[in-house]
């Protein structure tokens, strides 16, 4: 039997990899992957302590929504980052200072 | 130390290891590469939290659904984008910030769970509403997904429309 802080103290370092990632990188698509890396975090925080709620399993049920949400966020996320290449030819979100023309 | 353990144990080391390097690496095919061995470890995890739907659901949506997303995107798109993902090498003291305030976010973390002791929780004492690993967790969500969290479920079914839709209208090639 796993105790439960163990699954809080690995998503609480995945999340401040995450967070890290989302600070300090200079590309659109690193800071995707961390931002990725906190939703986990926070999915496995949903599933661990799912393991003490046999009969609703609310913590299943919202860690799968949890899961399309990101997925849908991807999608969203890369045609936007595709479309900024295409008017900046860059990627990095300092240079990107401007919404229209 | 039995051998559930041992395997928990070492699935959760190879997240935190392939996650860290997956944010240290320059080379960005390579590091997102290493965030496959990532999602997997981490649906590894699921399974000792008896959350079996769950980590198949991870290996699906992200192992075989984000992961090939972000490659194709990056891979079929124009070359000049390539070219320009070489990443730029930063001095540690560029990233000082960055790295002080997550590792002064991951003190706090870590020391409101130690503070809090979860395992000593009031409404996680219920033995009765503990998951034994022979339950049919898969038959208890098909049920309460259906019932109890329908609201959610239409909600959530109704964003990822949103969002598909979105998504191919942002990324459409002519003008509007």
């Amino acid at each position: 039997m796993i105790p439960l802080a163990h699954f809080l103290i690995i998503s609480a370092i995945l999340f401040c990899i995450g967070l890290y990632a989302v600070l300090s990188k200079k590309n659109a698509i690193q800071v995707l992957i961390g931002i990725e890396f906190m939703l986990n975090a926070g999915i496995l925080n949903f599933v661990a302590f799912s393991k003490y709620d046999r009969i609703n399993s609310g913590g299943q049920v919202f860690a799968l929504f949890a899961i399309v949400l990101a997925a849908a966020s991807v999608a969203v996320a890369l045609a936007i980052i595709l479309n900024v290449y295409k008017k900046y030819n860059t990627i990095d979100p300092s240079k990107i200072n401007e919404l229209r023309d | 130390m039995n051998m559930e353990q041992v395997v928990f144990y070492f699935f959760a080391a190879m997240v935190l290891v392939s996650a860290f390097l997956v944010v240290t690496m320059n080379n960005l095919v390579r590091s997102i590469f290493l965030f496959f061995v990532t999602l997997f470890s981490i649906a590894g995890l699921y399974i000792f939290a008896l959350a079996d739907f769950v980590a198949l659901a991870q290996v699906v949506i992200y192992v075989g659904g984000v992961l090939v997303l972000m490659l194709f995107a990056f891979m079929l798109s124009n070359k000049e984008l390539l070219n320009d993902l070489k990443l730029t090498k930063r001095t540690a003291l560029y990233n000082f910030p960055a790295i002080l305030v997550s590792v002064i976010f991951l003190f706090i973390l870590i020391n409101v769970i130690v503070i809090s002791k979860p395992e000593n929780l009031n409404w996680l004492q219920n033995r009765i509403n503990w998951l034994q690993p022979s339950d049919n967790s898969v038959h208890q969500i098909g049920i309460q997904v259906m019932t109890r969290y329908l609201l959610p479920f239409e909600v959530v079914s109704i964003l990822l429309l949103m969002a598909l839709i979105g998504a191919a209208h942002i990324a459409r090639k002519d003008k509007i």
